[in-house]
C-alpha cells in the first residue's frame, strides 16, 4: 500500500477532451456531478470550496489505484472548469488514513520498466497539474499520508494535518526498493530542503505532523478533538475540513499567504545549499553513507540521489525524466520484488487468521523478569494489558522492572511518549514474588530459563493456580512445546510463543502449536502477541521450531568455517557484505554462546548428522572458559562498556588453533563461504515447509528475515529460491554436497522446484 | 439561547447602558417565573433526619481585581486577611466562636504555603483556633467549604470558616532543578575545594526559570487550549462564545450598578486607595471583541482573551454553621448548604465538562430535577467551556456513550443562569470563586425568590463539582 504512485491512464483522455471543448463540455460535467456518484471520491461545494473527499469502499485505507486516480482527474477537471469554485479542498473520509500509497499491484502488473515508467510519468503530469492549479488546493490529512499519498498532498498548494499520532508522513519507497515516482524526488528537496528530503526519502520514516510542521512539510496543524456531540475521530475530520475550507477560502481570497517564514537555521541552510561546491560535498557525503549501509546491496538509494541531483543540478524536466526512468528501472529489480513480497508476507502476518479468540485476554502473567520475561512485559504493558512480572528473586525482579521502566523512559526522551503516559503505562506493571493474582491470569508466559524440568515445575505449580480458560505459553526457543506440555493436565491450553530478543526492537513472534494445542488457545496467543505489535507466524512443534532449526544448520557451518582458520571479522565482513544485518561470529556472541551450545546439542541429537559441520568441541571449550558473548563480556569479541569498536579475542586463537581443520580449496572462496551458509539455511527453511513445520512460504519468509536477519535484499529464502532459480540453489548445493556430504543434500521439495522452473514459492 | 442574544446585542447600539436596558426585561421575566416554580418542588425541602442541617451564615469577598492593578504588591494572605476582617466585620460572629478555618488556593506562595494559618493570625482570629489549607484547582473553596460541611456534619465542630484566596499578581518564580540542586549541594560543602568543585560545575543554563506552568501536569496541554478544542467538539461558534461573553460582562455590570454584588466588601490596600468594586467588567461589542486573534490554537482557533475569565487577585471568605447553632446565636442565616459532589474525568478531552456530569449526580442526590432550580451559579471558565457544557448536558448521545446515562440531563434555562455576572466578568481568582458562587446562588435566592439553587464547576485535572442550596426561609 506504500508506493509511490499516480493517475491513470483515463486522465489523459479526460484531459484532452476537455482541450478540445471545454465549454461544452464542462457544463456537462457539472450539470451531472452532483447526481453522479463515484466509487472512490466525491465532492460537494461549500460556498465557493470544493470539498473533495476520498473513501475507497471496503477498505480501511484509501490506495492510489487507476480507478480512484481516474476519478480523482474527473473531478479536478470539474473543478477546474467550474465558474463557481475557487478554491478546493482534499480530504479523506476514512479515519486514520489520507492516503496510505499508491495499489502495489498496479506495479506488479507491469512487464517492463517502460510501463512503470509510463505510470510514473502520467502521476507526475496529474500532479504537476495540481501544482500549476489557480485555484488553491488544500490537502487536509488525517491519518497515514505516505508514499503516492504525500507526493499528491505536496502537489498541492497547502497542507493542514491533524496532530494526531496516526497521522504520518513519509515516503517509505525506498523501503519497498523503489522511489518516489511522481514528482516526490522533485518537490520534497524543493520544500523542506535538500538534507532534510534525502533523509525522508533515504530512510523511509515517518514524519509525525508536529514534526512535518517544522520542517514545513505541513502548513498547519489542527488538534484531534475529544467527544462532543459525535464520536471524536469523525468530529475531529468534520473540524479539519472545516479548518481547512476557512483557509482555502483565505487563499483564494489572497488574505493567506502559502510562502512559509522560514527559521534562522533553514534559512542558513538553503542559503548554504546555494553554493555548488556544498552541494556536491552533501551529494558525496550521503552516497559516501549509504554505500557504507547498503554495501551496495540495494540500487534504490543510491538512485534516489542521482534523481534528486539531476533535478537540482540540470532542472525540473531532467529530473523528473530521470525520476520516471529510475522508477522504472528500480521496479524491476530482484531487491524490489523480494522488498515488495516482505511487505505483503508482513501484512498477511499482521492477521489473526484463527478468528477472535473466545476470551480476550486482559490480565497477563510473565513468569521470569530476565531479559525476555521483562522484554515481553513491556511490550505488553504499552498495549494497556495488566501484567503481573513474577520473578524468583527481588534481585532479578527489581532488574526486569528497571528494564521495562528504560525501555518505557527511552520513548519518553525521544518524545514518543509523555512522562505521565509512561507513568500511567507503567501502572499497568506488577512486580512480584509469588503467585498472587494468578486466578485471575487469562494467559501465562513462562520465560524462565531453557531448563525442562524447571519448565514442567513451573508449568505444575501455575496449573494449581490459573483459571480453565487461562493459556499457557512457554517462551522458549528450542525445547519442544509437546515434550512441556507433557505433565500438563489441559495440554489443549498450551502452546508456545517463541520472542525474540530484544523483544521491544525484534517485530518477530515465533507460535508454536502442538498437536494438541486447540485452536481457540492458538487464536488467544495470536491475538496477543497482534496487540503486542508483533508480525506472527504460526508453526508447528518440532526440535528448533521454524527459526531456531534453520538457524542450527547455518550456525554448525559458521564454526566449521572458522575451524577452518576464516578470522571472526573476516566472516563478519563476509556475512554482512552478503546482506546480513549481524556477522555471524558477532551472531554467536550476541545469541549467547552457551545457548547456542545447548541447541545445537539438543537439534544435533534430534537431527543428526544433517546438523553436523563444525566442532561442538569449540562451543564447549569457550563456555568452559567462560566466552559466553556479549553477556560475559568475552566471546569471539571482548566487549566492554562504552567501547564501540569490539576487539577480537585473542584467547580465542588457542582453542581455534586446537581445532584447526584444513579448509577445501574448492569451496572455500568468499563467495563459496557465503553461499555454504546461505544454502544451508535455504535448505533447511524449504525441508520445514516439506515437513509441514511451515504452513505458508510467505510465514518462512517472514520467520528469516524479521526473527533472524535473513538479508532483505533477497526476500527470505523461498522469495531467493523463487528469484534465484531453484536449480541454481541446487546446483550449489550439489557441488558442497561433494565436498562435506550429506550436510548439504538438498530436500526433495527444493529438487522438485528445481525440475519444474514454473513452480514458484511465492505468488 | 444564542438567537435571543444575537437579537438583542446585533439590533441595539452596543454602548453598556444600552444593552442592559435591552437585558432588564429578560431578567424581570425570570424572577416572575421563578416566584410559581417554587410551589411545584420535587421537594419541599432538602432537610435529612439524623443529619445535622448546615447554613452559610453570611460571606463576603473583597473586590476581584485583575492581576498586576491594585493587589499586585500584597502577599495573598493579605487578600485573606481583608476577607476574613470583612466576614468578621459583617457578621460580627465573636472571633473565639469559630472552631475551625479552611481556605483554598491554588497557585501557593511557598512562605505561606498554610495561607488560612497566616491569614487567621493576621486578621485577628484566636490563635487558638486550626487552620488548614486545601487544593482543588478551581474548585479550591468549595473543597473548603465542603471540608467544612463534614466537620459540622459529622459533629466536630459547630462554627467553621472556609474561604478562598488567590494572588495572581506574584507567582512563585523558581530557579531551575540544576541550579536548586547545586545550590543545596553547596549548603552542605564542608571545604572550599568541595565548593570550588561543585562551582565549576556550573552552567549558564541553571539560570534560566522555571515559570509555574498553567498547564495541566498529564497533558502538558494549557487551559486555553483544552477550552478551545472543546468549544471545536462541541461546534460552538466563535460568535457565540462572544455572545455569551458580553452577556456575562453586561449583566455583570447591571448587577454591580445596582448593588446587587452585596457580598463585596471594601479593602483599604496600604498605600492605595480603598478598592470597593471589582474591575474585570468591560462590556465591550462584538465588534470589537470579533476584532481578537485567537489566544491559544493560533492562528483558527475561538477562544480568546475576550471570551476567557482573566487572571484575578482575589479573596473570599464564609461563616458555615450548624443551624441550631446559628439559631441559638442569634443568626439569621442565608443558606442551606445541601448536598454536594465531586466528579472527575479525562483530564485531556474532558477537561473542562467537570459541570455536565457534576450537575446530573447532585440533582439526583438530592432528588430533585433541573425545573426545581431557580438559581443556577456556575463558574465560567471559558464562553466556549459554558455553552460546550450547555451542549453536553442537552445531549442524549453524550449522556449515553460517555456519562452512562439514559437521557441527557437537559441546558439550564438561560434566564435563570448567572444572572449577575460570572467568572468571565467578575473575575476568577482560582482559590476563590467557589465562594462566591454559594454566596452568588444564596443572594439571588433571596433577592429573585426561589428555593433551590445549583452550583457547579470545572477544574484543573479534570474534575468537577456540584452543590445545592437551599434559600433558608425568611
Amino acid at each position: 500500500m506504500v508506493a509511490s504512485r499516480a493517475i491513470g491512464s483515463l486522465s489523459r483522455a479526460t484531459a484532452s477532451r476537455m482541450l478540445r471543448c471545454p465549454g461544452y463540455i464542462c457544463r456537462n460535467f457539472s450539470a451531472s456531478s452532483a447526481l453522479q456518484t463515484r466509487t472512490h471520491i466525491n465532492y460537494g461545494v461549500n460556498g465557493d470550496v470544493a470539498v473533495v473527499r476520498i473513501n475507497s469502499p471496503n477498505s480501511k485505507v484509501n490506495t492510489l489505484n487507476k480507478e480512484l486516480q481516474s476519478e480523482f482527474v474527473e473531478v479536478m477537471n470539474e473543478i477546474w472548469a467550474s465558474d463557481q469554485i475557487r478554491s478546493a479542498v482534499l480530504i479523506s473520509s476514512k479515519p486514520g488514513c489520507f492516503i496510505a500509497g499508491a495499489d502495489l499491484s498496479m506495479l506488479a502488473s507491469c512487464k517492463t520498466p517502460e510501463e512503470v515508467t509510463q505510470i510514473s510519468q502520467e502521476g507526475q503530469r496529474m500532479f504537476e497539474k495540481l501544482e500549476k492549479s489557480t485555484k488553491p488546493i488544500v490537502a487536509a490529512i488525517s491519518g497515514a499520508c505516505l508514499g503516492g499519498g504525500l507526493e499528491l498532498a505536496i502537489s498541492c498548494q497547502y497542507r493542514i494535518a491533524t496532530k494526531d499520532r496516526k497521522t504520518v508522513l513519509g515516503t517509505p519507497e525506498v523501503l519497498l526498493g523503489i522511489l518516489p515516482g511522481a514528482g516526490g524526488t522533485q518537490r520534497l528537496p524543493r520544500m523542506v530542503g535538500v538534507p532534510a528530503a534525502f533523509d525522508m526519502m533515504l530512510t523511509g520514516r515517518n514524519i509525525r505532523a508536529d514534526r512535518a510542521k517544522k520542517m514545513g512539510l505541513v502548513d498547519q496543524l489542527v488538534e484531534p478533538l475529544g467527544p462532543g456531540l459525535k464520536p471524536p475521530e469523525e468530529r475531529t475530520i468534520e473540524y479539519l475540513e472545516e479548518v481547512a475550507v476557512t483557509f482555502a477560502k483565505g487563499l483564494s481570497d489572497k488574505k493567506i499567504s502559502i510562502k512559509r517564514d522560514k527559521g534562522f537555521v533553514e534559512k542558513l541552510i538553503s542559503y548554504a545549499m546555494s553554493i555548488p561546491f556544498v552541494r556536491q560535498q552533501i551529494y558525496k557525503k550521503v552516497e559516501e553513507k549509504v554505500r557504507k549501509q547498503t554495501k551496495g546491496l540495494y540500487p534504490a538509494p543510491l538512485k534516489i540521489i542521482d534523481v534528486v541531483k539531476t533535478g537540482i543540478e540540470q532542472g525540473n524536466d531532467a529530473g523528473y525524466l530521470s525520476e520516471s526512468k529510475k522508477f522504472g528501472e528500480l521496479a524491476m529489480t530482484k531487491e524490489s520484488k523480494a522488498l515488495m513480497g516482505l511487505y505483503h508476507g508482513q501484512v498477511l502476518c499482521k492477521k489473526n487468521k484463527f478468528g477472535a479468540p473466545q476470551k480476550e485476554v486482559k490480565h497477563l502473567a510473565i513468569l521470569g523478569a530476565g531479559l525476555m520475561g521483562a522484554g515481553i512485559a513491556q511490550v505488553s504493558v504499552d498495549k494497556g494489558l495488566k501484567t503481573i512480572l513474577k520473578d524468583a528473586t527481588l534481585a532479578g525482579l527489581g532488574r526486569g522492572q528497571q528494564q521495562v521502566f528504560k525501555g518505557l523512559n527511552d520513548k519518553v526522551k525521544k518524545k514518543a511518549l509523555t512522562s505521565f503516559e509512561r507513568d500511567s503505562i507503567f501502572s499497568n506493571l506488577t512486580g512480584q514474588l509469588d503467585y498472587e493474582g494468578f486466578e485471575k491470569a487469562d494467559m501465562v508466559i513462562e520465560a524462565v530459563f531453557e531448563d525442562l524440568s524447571l519448565k514442567h515445575r513451573v508449568l505444575k505449580e501455575v496449573e494449581a493456580l490459573i483459571p480453565d480458560h487461562c493459556v499457557f505459553a512457554s517462551n522458549t526457543s528450542a525445547l519442544p512445546i509437546s515434550e512441556i506440555a507433557a505433565v500438563s493436565k489441559r495440554p489443549e491450553k498450551v502452546i508456545g510463543m517463541h520472542y525474540f530478543s530484544p523483544v521491544d526492537k525484534m517485530q518477530l513472534l515465533e507460535i508454536i502449536t502442538t498437536e494438541k494445542t486447540s485452536k481457540d488457545t492458538t487464536a488467544s496467543a495470536v491475538a496477543v502477541g497482534l496487540k503486542q505489535g508483533k508480525v506472527i507466524i504460526v508453526v508447528k512443534d518440532g526440535p528448533g521450531f521454524y527459526t531456531t532449526r534453520c538457524l542450527a544448520p547455518m550456525m554448525s557451518e559458521v564454526l566449521r568455517i572458522l575451524q577452518e582458520g576464516v578470522e571472526p571479522k573476516k566472516l563478519d565482513s563476509l556475512t554482512t557484505n552478503f546482506g546480513f544485518p549481524v556477522g555471524a561470529a558477532t551472531l554467536v556472541d550476541e545469541v549467547g554462546v552457551d545457548v547456542a551450545k545447548h541447541v545445537a546439542e539438543d537439534l544435533g541429537k534430534a537431527f543428526g548428522e544433517r546438523f553436523g559441520g563444525g566442532s561442538l568441541e569449540l562451543l564447549k571449550q569457550m563456555v568452559s572458559r567462560g566466552f559466553l558473548g556479549r553477556k560475559s563480556g568475552k566471546g569471539f569479541y571482548i566487549y566492554q562498556e562504552g567501547v564501540k569498536n569490539k576487539n577480537v579475542n585473542s584467547d580465542m586463537d588457542g582453542i581455534l588453533a586446537s581445532l584447526k581443520v584444513p579448509p577445501k580449496s574448492d569451496v572455500s572462496s568468499d563467495e563459496d563461504i557465503q553461499y555454504r551458509l546461505l544454502t544451508r539455511f535455504v535448505n533447511e527453511a524449504v525441508l520445514c515447509l516439506q515437513e509441514g513445520i511451515l504452513a505458508t512460504p510467505a510465514e518462512g519468509d517472514i520467520g528469516a528475515v524479521f526473527g533472524l536477519g535473513f538479508p532483505p535484499c533477497l526476500g527470505g529464502p523461498f522469495r531467493f529460491v523463487d528469484l534465484h532459480g531453484a536449480q541454481k540453489v541446487v546446483d550449489r548445493l550439489r557441488k558442497y554436497e561433494a565436498v562435506y556430504g550429506k550436510q548439504f543434500t538438498p530436500c526433495q521439495l527444493l529438487i522438485d522446484h528445481a525440475n519444474s522452473p514454473n513452480r514458484k514459492f511465492c505468488q | 439561547m444564542t438567537s435571543i442574544l444575537t437579537y438583542t446585542f446585533k439590533n441595539l447600539p452596543s454602548t453598556s447602558k444600552w444593552a442592559l436596558q435591552s437585558l432588564r426585561p429578560l431578567s424581570c421575566s425570570s424572577q416572575l417565573r421563578a416566584a410559581p416554580a417554587a410551589q411545584n418542588k420535587s421537594k419541599k425541602t432538602l432537610a435529612k433526619p439524623n443529619i445535622r442541617n448546615i447554613v452559610v451564615v453570611d460571606g463576603v469577598r473583597i473586590p476581584f481585581l485583575q492581576s498586576g492593578t491594585s493587589y499586585k504588591d500584597l502577599m495573598p494572605h493579605d487578600l485573606a486577611r481583608a476577607a476574613l476582617s470583612g466576614l468578621l466585620h459583617r457578621t460580627n460572629v465573636p472571633k473565639d466562636v469559630v472552631d475551625y478555618i479552611i481556605f483554598g488556593t491554588v497557585i501557593q506562595e511557598v512562605k505561606t504555603s498554610n495561607v488560612a494559618r497566616e491569614a487567621a493570625l493576621g486578621a485577628g482570629f484566636s490563635d487558638r483556633t486550626p487552620a488548614h489549607t486545601v487544593t482543588m484547582a478551581c474548585i479550591s473553596a468549595n473543597q473548603a467549604m465542603t471540608t467544612g460541611i463534614g466537620l459540622i456534619a459529622s459533629g466536630q465542630y459547630d462554627v467553621v470558616v472556609a474561604g478562598g484566596v488567590e494572588l495572581m499578581s506574584d507567582v512563585p518564580i523558581r530557579h531551575s532543578r540544576k541550579m536548586r540542586k547545586m545550590m543545596l549541594e553547596l549548603n552542605k560543602a564542608k571545604t572550599l575545594g568541595q565548593r570550588l568543585s561543585l562551582i565549576s560545575k556550573f552552567r549558564l543554563n541553571f539560570l534560566s526559570p522555571e515559570l509555574p506552568a498553567v498547564a495541566e501536569f498529564s497533558t502538558s496541554e494549557t487551559m486555553g487550549h483544552s477550552a478551545d478544542r472543546l468549544a471545536a467538539a462541541f461546534a460552538v461558534s466563535r460568535l457565540d462564545q462572544d455572545e455569551y461573553a458580553l452577556r456575562s460582562h453586561s449583566l455583570a455590570k447591571k448587577a454591580q450598578d445596582e448593588g446587587l454584588l452585596s457580598d463585596v466588601v471594601p479593602f483599604k490596600v496600604p498605600g492605595k486607595d480603598t478598592v470597593t468594586k471589582d474591575n474585570g467588567i468591560r462590556p465591550s461589542s462584538l465588534e470589537q471583541m470579533a476584532k481578537l486573534r485567537p489566544a491559544f490554537i493560533k492562528p483558527y482557533g475561538t477562544v480568546t482573551a475576550a471570551n476567557s475569565s482573566f487572571l484575578t487577585d482575589g479573596a473570599s471568605a464564609m461563616l458555615i454553621m450548624a443551624e441550631e447553632k446559628a439559631l441559638a446565636m442569634g443568626f439569621k442565616p442565608k443558606a442551606y448548604l445541601r448536598d454536594f459532589v465531586y466528579v472527575s474525568q479525562d483530564p485531556k478531552d474532558q477537561l473542562l465538562l467537570g459541570p455536565t456530569y457534576a450537575t446530573p449526580k447532585v440533582l439526583e442526590k438530592a432528588g430533585l430535577t433541573m425545573n426545581d432550580i431557580d438559581a443556577f451559579e456556575f463558574h465560567e471558565a471559558f464562553s466556549g467551556q459554558i455553552l460546550a457544557n450547555f451542549k453536553a448536558m442537552d445531549s442524549d448521545w453524550f449522556a449515553q456513550n460517555y456519562m452512562g446515562r439514559k437521557t441527557k440531563v437537559g441546558s439550564p434555562p438561560l434566564e435563570k443562569f448567572n444572572n449577575w455576572g460570572g467568572s468571565l466578568s467578575l473575575g476568577h481568582p482560582f482559590g476563590a470563586t467557589g465562594c462566591r458562587l454559594v454566596m452568588a446562588a444564596a443572594n439571588r435566592l433571596r433577592k429573585e425568590g426561589g428555593q433551590y439553587g445549583l452550583v457547579a464547576a470545572c477544574a484543573a485535572g479534570g474534575q468537577g463539582h456540584a452543590m445545592i442550596v437551599e434559600a433558608y426561609p425568611k
